[in-house]
């Protein structure tokens, strides 16, 4: 037998390292920058976020044409609409008013849905896992690429209301809410501020979308899942008879962002929405933690 | 003949490299792994057979840590698995369950993502390593497309390049030359042995009877979940009984003069001018000394006016084991 002998030979003398070479900084952080990569070069993403980026131009060139019916009737509509007239600045809020119930969410949830089913459904997440990937390591990639995801559609919407605000109304100082006057420069700060707490508002979403996505093997089913979440705890937050659990509900704070518009700005539904975000990370990180590390792979 | 006959071979070289005891996977009812005892020696290159549906994939995930075992231990490169996978896992190369890439990656960025997914490897010789990685495997002109435009056989190399994207202790491969073209099987069959002559044991999963016969020192074979027999492959070869062949045109008279000296499992296979009755003689003689009932056997045969136009033993071959072992064709499910 040849093969047993050439076997033998080669045995005896290995080319193989012998041992596992030791797991660098720079190594483990190569798999969040890898998975960032990844979301940000597939065509989804970039279609997601330019649907995003379309919604205030819409909503603007709608006011533009529209405008001299709406300056009667300021009781109807989004948020802050009736102002866009008078401010162009304010079409980034009317923007964020309108897409952060549904539409900003229902991005996230495909992206958060898709996170570790979509590997599983391509199969690429046994090739991640024998790598190996590390299983915490691999959720906790997902996690930030998904965050920096939220950072993106945010800034989609707000970038793009306030380049379409300022090119098709006046900009000048801004008119708070509470009726002080604030410069167009702080009305800025107010508007990176406001981003921000839009961003982080969607991070419970982003935790329950990465737990939906490690109890199936159908990317499609995750997403789908998760965006249904979304619209049924929408609903939800508007039947009066659920006002004991409403305060409980992940969507229930999102709108508060609109007094960071206030002076002095009035802090407490902020607050709470961040609160209830940490809450919701926790409690479905940690669920989601649980079922992906002692899940069988078989997909 | 059923049962674990087949007692592991001395390892070579050291400790085993892959080891399992009363290893056991349960998906619900169905018991998928049954009390595997297998034992890899370093070195070799193992042949892991069964019918679909045997539990080798099952076996294999277990091994990789990715279905944790319902009972029994599973050690590989001398650690336990699953518990150790973070210190095991950089050492071993896989491909399971044929290739899964990203589509709209290119082949190169592909192999970029699977090994930065692995901690211990150095992003500094990330690009050094891929392209070196592409090149054995035949894909360096085809680095840059898009993995949803390649065939079958690419998306098999690009696999297995990402199992190569180190130098790897043991290579672990579950149906390496699906989908390939004869050349493309012959070039990885040679990358086998290439591998292995690096001294990196290589654990082959196969529905190819040949291909194992071929490149494995080492095989053990697997059905309905348990191991039916382990062993080198000389060694399995050699279990299975070689058939008498007669060849002649008078075949009913050679079949009942052949029974009436004592041989079993006479089948008579007719041609158009000519007929082949295979048998097994060793009811006609213990074996050892049937090198020497044989010239009388033909003498009969001749005696009784049958034109015997061949004569001789067949030599066993290991799908000849393999039916005799798991009794049933290679290719039905468990």
């Amino acid at each position: 037998m040849s093969l047993v002998e050439a076997a033998e030979a080669a045995g005896a003398a290995p080319r193989v390292a012998a041992g596992p070479d030791r797991a660098t900084v720079s190594g483990f952080l190569a798999l969040f920058r890898s998975e960032l990569l990844l979301t940000f070069r597939r065509v989804r993403t970039m279609a997601l976020l330019g649907a995003l980026a379309a919604l205030p131009v819409l909503i603007g060139v709608v006011v533009k044409i529209e405008t001299g019916g709406l300056h009667g009737g300021g009781d109807g509509g989004p948020p802050f609409l009736a102002q866009v007239t008078q401010n162009g600045v304010f079409l980034t809020f009317t923007s964020l008013a309108v897409a952060l119930p549904i539409f900003l969410p229902m991005t996230v949830g495909v992206v958060a849905g898709d996170a570790v089913a979509g590997e599983a459904t391509s199969g690429t997440l046994r090739y991640l896992l024998v790598a190996p990937a590390g299983r915490i390591r691999l959720l906790a990639a997902k996690f930030t690429a998904a965050l920096a995801f939220c950072a993106a559609a945010t800034l989609a919407v707000a970038l793009t209301g306030l380049i379409t605000g300022s090119v098709l109304f006046p900009v000048g100082k801004v008119v708070l809410l509470s009726g002080d006057t604030v410069s167009l420069g702080e009305s800025l700060l107010r508007m990176v501020l406001i981003a921000a707490v839009v961003a982080v508002s969607l991070s419970g979403l982003v935790a329950i979308g990465l737990f939906i996505s490690t109890l199936t093997s159908s990317g499609i089913a995750a997403m789908a899942g998760t965006v249904g979440l979304v619209v049924i705890v929408q609903v939800l937050d508007t039947i009066p008879q659920l006002a004991a659990i409403q305060p409980w509900l992940f969507t229930h704070y999102w709108l508060t962002f609109a007094d960071l518009l206030r002076h002095p700005v009035y802090w407490d539904g902020v607050l709470h929405d961040l609160g209830l975000q940490a809450l919701y990370v926790a409690v479905f990180g940690a669920a989601a933690w649980a079922r992906f590390s002692s899940r069988d792979i078989t997909a | 003949m059923r049962g674990r006959g087949g007692q592991a071979p001395a390892p070579v070289g050291g400790a085993a490299v892959i080891r399992t005891r009363g290893l056991t996977k349960r998906f619900g009812r169905q018991l998928a792994v049954d009390g595997l005892d297998l034992t890899v020696p370093r070195g070799s290159v193992f042949g892991f057979l069964g019918p679909n549906g045997s539990g080798k994939t099952t076996t294999i995930r277990m091994l990789m840590g990715l279905v944790a075992p319902s009972a029994g231990v599973a050690t590989v490169l001398g650690e336990s698995m699953p518990q150790s996978l973070g210190r095991v896992l950089p050492r071993v190369g896989a491909l399971i369950e044929g290739p899964a890439l990203y589509g709209f990656l290119s082949g190169r960025d592909n192999l970029v993502r699977f090994d930065a997914a692995d901690p211990t490897s150095d992003p500094r010789t990330r690009s050094a390593r891929v392209a070196e990685a592409l090149e054995r495997v035949g894909l360096s002109a085809a680095a840059g497309k898009k993995a949803r435009a390649y065939s079958l056989g690419m998306k098999q190399r690009l696999g297995l390049a990402s199992a190569l994207l180190r130098p790897r202790e043991l290579l672990v491969l579950d149906e390496p030359t699906n989908g390939l073209d004869p050349q493309g099987m012959r070039e990885i069959r040679a990358l086998v042995r290439e591998v292995a002559a690096e001294g990196t044991t290589v654990f082959l999963s196969s529905h190819l009877l040949d291909e194992i016969e071929q490149v494995c020192t080492h095989a053990a074979v697997m059905s309905k979940g348990r191991l039916v027999v382990q062993g080198t492959v000389a060694e399995l070869a050699a279990r299975a009984q070689g058939r008498l062949v007669v060849r002649t045109a008078d075949t009913e008279r050679a079949a009942e003069v052949l029974a009436a000296h004592r041989v079993t499992a006479i089948q008579v296979i007719h041609g158009q001018l000519d007929g082949r009755v295979e048998g097994d003689p060793s009811g006609v003689a213990p074996v050892g000394s049937l090198d020497e009932s044989l010239p009388e056997l033909c003498a009969a045969l001749i005696a009784a006016g049958v034109r015997v136009r061949g004569f001789g033993l067949e030599r066993g071959t290991l799908e000849d084991a393999f039916v005799a072992l798991t009794g049933e064709g290679f290719d039905v499910a468990g």
